[in-house]
């Protein structure tokens, strides 16, 4: 399958983005909160333009969260 | 104690002052903890007496600063220690983050080789203090008063008058300089209503120092798990240290009761569940512990200077309390010494401020990024966090963003009075501010040849500007060091005291290098006047 979705990190100061993305979400509600980041990915999806990359990101998402992140795998060396 | 370590306790020496009851000194340190140690000894090498204040008589405990970064080995081999250091600390440089039982990534600090010093080593603080006391002493500088405590600042023009109170009495002291190495909690700070501010931050921590026997099922690197199924929904990190010891922060939330959690019966279960039942281990020291990241507006404050925790604190996670302490001395000590023997003109000691208050704030902003990291502060934060974890395990962009602490690396001090802009574009090498790079020169190693006075690394054959003041050492136009410099014939680096870069050139004119001197010392450029007649 050819990917349309880029994982590689294209962010020159990721920590930056990271806090931006927390503090964008200071004193909002909950539900301001859910709303936030659905505006968010709305707008960061208009502005890539391109539905198959936004499925392939969804169905990356998907697939990230659904995995339990309590199960080892190989190369987990936790005790 | 299970580890064999002995707690030195110093004798405390009745000053002439008590007779007296008043006398004066160059320089007086408030505080021999890491950072007051460690600016008396590099004073001393500057040639500079002290007289170095501490309330207490023996060195501190339990592990406390335990990471010391690269550039905080190369200060200390600069001052002497750099073998000791490196025989007894635990040279590390592989970080990993667990996320529940699954690693979620791994990180290699120092992927290049030929430098002296590794990333990090871990070593307990006391063994650095001890080491640090021995040093000041044969040097014959270092007037150390242990049980002596400041109990008065009164500052003025062009002194600062100290009550000093002892075992045996009190009297009076008049440093023409002050330091305040007096940590977090700091005395003279505080007499001086200074005000402190910044954020703290609403979670506790439970740091135990354990000695684990027999097979050990950890190796020598950083271990970080978020969430770990032996402290559910919490952070744990894990160092290994000399002697067998082990040092484990775990997070604990805000709610948790400092006094009850410090009982080993609340200790222990924790550190089983975390070993397994098959792990036999001691506990050794533990303490809890909140955090801030806060400074002072400025640290030079006419004859008083702040120095380390004193100035700026920082939460734990990246190693940068200790170090940016040990890197502030650094900066200083030279300067302080230039002034004091009439070298330099005030304003050196002031670009202390305009290096170090950027220093900080970089320690600062990295520490609060990783503590909000570790403990988010809305449920979005939290869900962000999470998934940042969860999509670490297979996507890179991912990995760049879980922040279990990021490592103490130097600062380039890139807007300094005392550098010279770059005139040409260098495709490598350290630019003006930033600490000279080592590499392998000869049998030997390139800072082991600057440090402690100006010297100009000069590449290729091209004949030596000559300066008055100024050492020269020359290097080969090939190879790694002139590479890892992008270096040519006759490209030339002017490196300060402390081994950070004042000025580089692609041919070193004398005017131009005398310039760069001029300014390094914080002097109006007065070429003629310093040009030697050779």
């Amino acid at each position: 399958m050819t990917t349309a979705l880029c994982t590689d990190t294209r962010l020159s100061d990721p920590d930056a983005v990271f806090a931006a993305l927390a503090a964008a979400h200071r004193d909002l509600s909950p539900l301001e909160s859910r709303r936030l980041d659905a505006a968010l990915v709305l707008l960061l999806a208009n502005h890539i333009g391109d539905v198959r990359v936004l499925e392939e990101a969804i169905a990356t998402a998907r697939a990230a969260i659904r995995r339990p992140a309590g199960v080892a795998e190989p190369g987990g060396t936790a005790p | 104690m299970t580890t064999g370590w002995i707690a030195p306790r110093y004798p405390f020496h009745r000053p002439a002052e008590l007779e007296s009851g008043e006398g004066s000194a160059r320089v007086v340190i408030v505080g021999a903890g890491m950072v007051g140690l460690t600016l008396a000894l590099d004073l001393a090498r500057h040639g500079i007496a002290s007289v170095l204040l501490d309330e207490d008589d023996t060195v501190s405990v339990g592990s406390r600063a335990i990471c010391l970064a690269k550039r905080t080995l190369e200060i200390y081999d600069r001052l002497g220690l750099g073998e000791r250091l490196l025989e007894k600390g635990v040279t590390w440089k592989i970080g990993k983050v667990f996320h529940g039982s699954s690693l979620a990534y791994a990180f290699d600090l120092l992927p290049e080789t030929g430098h002296r010093m590794p990333a990090f080593i871990n070593l307990q603080q006391y063994y650095l203090e001890a080491w640090l006391v021995e040093a000041c002493a044969a040097t014959g500088l270092v007037d150390l008063r242990w049980r002596s405590r400041v109990t008065g600042v009164v500052p003025a023009e062009d002194h600062v008058l100290l009550t000093v109170e002892t075992p045996e009495g009190a009297y009076r002291l008049c440093a023409e300089w002050l330091l305040a190495c007096d940590g977090a909690r700091s005395t003279v700070r505080e007499t001086l209503g200074l005000p402190f501010l910044g954020q703290v931050f609403r979670d506790r921590f439970l740091i135990a120092d354990v000695v684990l026997k027999g097979e050990v099922p950890f190796p020598p690197e950083r271990w970080f798990w978020f969430n770990p199924p032996f402290h559910p929904g919490q952070s744990v990190l894990l160092h290994r240290q000399p002697d067998g010891l082990w040092r484990i922060d775990f997070q604990l939330g805000w709610e948790a009761d400092a006094e009850q959690e410090k009982r080993p019966e609340r200790v222990i279960p924790r550190i089983r569940a975390m070993l397994g039942e098959g792990v036999a281990f001691e506990l050794e020291w533990v303490s809890v512990y909140t955090f801030r990241c806060r400074r002072l507006e400025r640290f030079v404050h006419g004859r008083i200077i702040f120095v380390g925790d004193s100035a700026h604190q920082v939460s734990p996670f990246g190693a940068r309390g200790g170090n940016g302490g040990v890197q502030d001395a650094d900066n200083l000590a030279w300067k302080l010494a230039a002034v004091l023997r009439g070298q330099a003109p005030r304003a050196l000691v002031e670009s202390y401020d305009a290096e170090r208050i950027p220093a900080a704030d970089e320690n600062i902003l990295h520490s609060t990024r990783a503590t909000d990291f570790i403990t988010p502060k809305t449920e979005a934060a939290s869900a962000y966090r999470d998934a940042v974890l969860l999509l670490a395990r297979d996507h890179d962009f991912a990995r760049r963003m879980v922040n279990s602490g990021r490592l103490s690396l130097p600062h380039a001090y890139t807007a300094t009075p005392l550098s010279t802009p770059d005139r040409e574009a260098w495709p490598a090498g350290p630019a003006p501010g930033a600490p000279a790079i080592d590499a392998p020169v000869g049998e030997d190693w390139l800072l082991h040849r600057v440090g402690g006075r100006p010297v100009l690394l000069l590449f290729g054959e091209v004949p030596a500007p000559a300066i008055d003041g100024l050492a020269v050492t020359r290097l080969p136009a090939r190879g790694l060091v002139a590479e890892r410099y992008g270096a040519a014939e006759g490209t030339a680096y002017l490196i300060r005291p402390d081994q950070h870069v004042a000025a580089r050139f692609r041919n070193a004119g004398e005017n131009a290098v005398a310039d760069a001197l001029a300014r390094l010392w914080a002097r109006a450029p007065a070429p003629g006047a310093i040009r030697s007649a050779a």
